[in-house]
C-alpha cells in the first residue's frame, strides 16, 4: 500500500466535497445562465433552463466581432509564452549554474518585476507602444505581459535546472558538445518538465490578464475578455450572452489543464519542494 | 552554494535583461517624469517638483486622504484574504483524496477557477451574487438577510472577500499539496511506530515539509491581492462610493479616468515603491530559508 500521505478520513472527505461544491456552485450558475432566454433569466430564478436555447452561443460563433476576440487572446498569449520561454531558458541557466557580478541583485530585481502592479505600468505602455507603432497588434500584449511572465519563467526554470546534477554539463564537456548543443540535445529534455510547468504558468498568466490587455488594444487586436465588456445595449444588459462569452472563456483554460492534469501536484512545486 | 564565479554568464542572462529593462525600466523613467510636473492638458507640462509627493503623504489633503484611504483598505483586504486563504488552504491540501481518479478529477476542478480570465470572474460573481437574477444573492435574500452588494458596503466587502477565496485558495492548497506529496512514507511509518497523535503528525511532519511551499504561496497572494484591480472592479467598480476602491483601481481612475497624469504618476511610484520593499522582505525571508534547508541537508 502506498498511502503518500495520511490514511484519508470522513472529515477530509466531507471537507473536500464541500470546497468542490463551493467551486463548482457559480461556474455551474454561468453555464446555466448561458443556456436561458433572457426572458427566462429575468423573470425567475431557475435552477436549470426551463427552455434550452443555444442563442447566444450562434451569435458569438456568427459575429466576426465575437470570435476574432478568441483569436486576438489566444495570438498574443501564444507569442508572449513562446518569447518568455526562449529567453529565460539561457537565464535561468547562468542562475543556476554559476556565479556573477551583480547576480543576487539581478534575480531580485527580475522577481520585483513579477511583483509590481501592472495598474502603475498601464499608462506609460501606452506611451510607450503607441509611440513603437505596435498599439493595438498582439505583439503590444505579448511584449507587455513579458513584464511578469519572462522573470517567472526564469525563477521556474532556475528551481528545475538546480535540480539536475552539473555532472551531467561537465560530461558532455568532456564528451565534445558544444554549448549550443549540449543545451538543446541533453539539457532541455531533462528539465521537459520543468519547460511545461513554465510553458503553463505563462500561459495562465497572459491569458487571464486584463488591465494590460484592454489598454494596448482598441479594435484589432482587441481580446475576448474585453469584447465582453460591451454586452451593455439600449436594451439593458444581455447576461444570456455574457455569460455564453464566459463560458467559452473557461474552455482554453479546462483543456490546458485537462491534459496536464498528471503534472499538477509536482508542477505546482515548481521544483523547490 | 560554490557555484563556479563566471562573469561571461552575463551573455545568458542579457536577453531576459534587455526585455525587461526595455518594459520596466523605460516605462518608469516616463513616470517619473510626469510626477514632478502638472498637466492643464493640451500637452502643456508645468514644474511642479516634489508637489504631489507631498500632497500625497499628507492625509489632509484630497490627494493624499484618498490614496491613504486606499492603502489601509488594501491592507486590511490583503490581511484578511490571507487570513482565511492560508488556513483553509493548507485544509484542503490535507483532504485531498489518496489516489485512483478520484485524485486528477479533484486536481482538474481545483486548478480551474485560476485559469478563468480575471473580468470573467468578476462577471462569474456578479451574475451569482445579484440578488435579482443570481442564485447566490436570491437564496440569501430568500433566508431573509437583506443582501445587496451593488448598496451595502459590508455586502460588498464580503462578496469580494468570498470571490477572492473561490479564486485563488486552490493555489494555496496545491501549494500545499505538492509540498505534501515529497514526505516519504517512512516519516509516517515512523510516526505511527512512536503513536504519535494527529496534530503531532502536522507540526513536526507535515508543516515543517510545507513551509517553503507556503512561503512562495504566501507571497504571492499577498503581492496579488495587494494589486488586485480586475475582479473588483467588474463586480462593484469600486463602489458602493470607494468601499471597495483598492489602490489599483484608484490608480486606474486618476491615470485613465481622470488623465491626472502627474498625481497618478506621483502615486504609482510611491505604491511601487512599497510593493518593492514588502517584496525585498518576503525574498530575504525566503533565501534565508533556502540556506537553512540546504545547511540541515548537507551539514559539514
Amino acid at each position: 500500500m502506498s498511502s503518500h500521505v495520511q490514511p484519508s478520513s470522513r472529515a477530509g472527505t466531507f471537507v473536500m466535497a464541500l470546497y468542490l461544491a463551493f467551486l463548482i456552485l457559480p461556474i455551474y450558475w454561468l453555464v446555466n445562465m448561458s443556456l436561458k432566454t433572457n426572458f427566462e433569466i429575468n423573470t425567475t430564478v431557475s435552477l436549470w433552463p426551463n427552455e434550452i436555447t443555444f442563442e447566444h452561443y450562434i451569435k458569438i460563433f456568427t459575429d466576426s466581432s465575437w470570435y476574432s476576440g478568441y483569436i486576438n487572446s489566444l495570438t498574443y498569449v501564444a507569442l508572449n509564452t513562446i518569447i518568455s520561454i526562449t529567453l529565460a531558458l539561457p537565464a535561468a541557466y547562468a542562475f543556476s549554474r554559476y556565479s556573477f557580478v551583480g547576480e543576487k541583485h539581478l534575480f531580485f530585481w527580475l522577481l520585483s518585476n513579477r511583483m509590481a502592479p501592472p495598474a502603475v505600468f498601464a499608462l506609460p505602455f501606452f506611451n510607450l507602444y503607441s509611440a513603437i507603432g505596435l498599439f493595438d497588434t498582439p505583439w503590444a500584449v505579448a511584449l507587455a505581459h513579458c513584464l511578469f511572465n519572462v522573470p517567472l519563467a526564469v525563477w521556474i526554470l532556475e528551481g528545475f535546472m538546480s535540480g539536475v546534477p552539473r555532472e551531467i554539463d561537465e560530461t558532455a564537456a568532456i564528451d565534445g558538445y558544444s554549448f549550443p548543443r549540449f543545451f538543446i540535445k541533453i539539457f532541455m529534455p531533462l528539465i521537459a518538465s520543468g519547460i511545461g510547468v513554465a510553458a503553463f504558468f505563462c500561459f495562465m498568466f497572459s491569458w487571464v490578464e486584463l488591465l494590460l490587455a484592454r489598454t494596448l488594444t482598441a479594435t484589432n487586436a482587441k481580446p475576448i475578455a474585453v469584447t465582453m465588456t460591451r454586452t451593455v445595449s439600449a436594451a439593458g444588459m444581455d447576461w444570456g450572452l455574457l455569460a455564453a462569452a464566459g463560458v467559452l472563456t473557461i474552455i482554453p483554460g479546462a483543456l490546458v489543464i485537462w491534459f496536464v492534469r498528471n503534472y499538477i501536484a509536482k508542477g505546482f512545486a515548481l521544483g523547490r519542494v | 552554494m560554490d557555484k563556479p564565479v563566471n562573469n561571461a554568464a552575463w551573455l545568458l542572462v542579457a536577453p531576459v535583461f534587455l526585455i525587461v529593462a526595455f518594459s520596466a525600466i523605460l516605462p518608469i523613467m516616463t513616470v517619473v517624469n510626469y510626477s514632478v510636473q502638472d498637466t492643464f492638458g493640451n500637452n502643456q507640462f508645468f514644474w511642479n517638483g516634489l508637489g504631489w509627493f507631498q500632497e500625497l503623504l499628507d492625509p489632509s489633503t484630497e490627494l493624499g486622504g484618498r490614496f491613504l484611504d486606499a492603502l489601509w483598505r488594501n491592507l486590511l483586504f490583503s490581511a484578511i484574504i490571507l487570513a482565511i486563504e492560508v488556513p483553509l488552504g493548507i485544509l484542503v491540501a490535507l483532504s485531498m483524496p489518496r489516489e485512483g481518479w478520484k485524485v486528477a478529477a479533484t486536481l482538474v476542478i481545483m486548478a480551474l477557477p485560476l485559469l478563468i480570465p480575471w473580468n470573467v470572474v468578476g462577471t462569474i460573481w456578479q451574475v451569482f451574487a445579484r440578488a435579482d437574477i443570481g442564485l447566490g444573492g436570491w437564496a440569501i435574500n430568500a433566508l431573509g438577510i437583506d443582501y445587496n452588494y451593488t448598496g451595502d458596503p459590508l455586502a460588498a466587502w464580503i462578496t469580494i472577500v468570498v470571490m477572492d477565496v473561490w479564486h485563488w485558495t486552490s493555489l494555496v492548497a496545491l501549494l500545499c499539496y505538492a509540498g505534501l506529496k515529497s514526505i516519504p512514507d517512512a516519516y509516517y511509518q515512523a510516526a505511527r511506530i512512536d503513536g504519535a497523535s494527529r496534530w503531532a503528525i502536522f507540526t513536526t511532519i507535515q508543516l515543517p515539509k510545507m513551509k517553503r511551499v507556503l512561503l512562495i504561496a504566501v507571497l504571492l497572494r499577498f503581492m496579488d491581492s495587494f494589486m488586485i484591480y480586475t475582479e473588483p472592479f467588474v463586480l462593484t467598480g469600486g463602489g458602493p462610493g470607494n468601499a471597495t476602491t483598492f489602490l489599483s483601481i484608484d490608480l486606474v481612475k486618476i491615470a485613465l479616468g481622470q488623465f491626472d497624469l502627474g498625481k497618478a504618476a506621483a502615486m504609482s511610484l510611491v505604491y511601487n515603491l512599497i510593493v518593492l520593499a514588502l517584496c525585498w522582505v518576503f525574498y530575504t525571508v525566503m533565501t534565508h530559508a533556502g540556506t537553512e534547508r540546504r545547511q540541515e541537508e548537507n551539514p559539514a
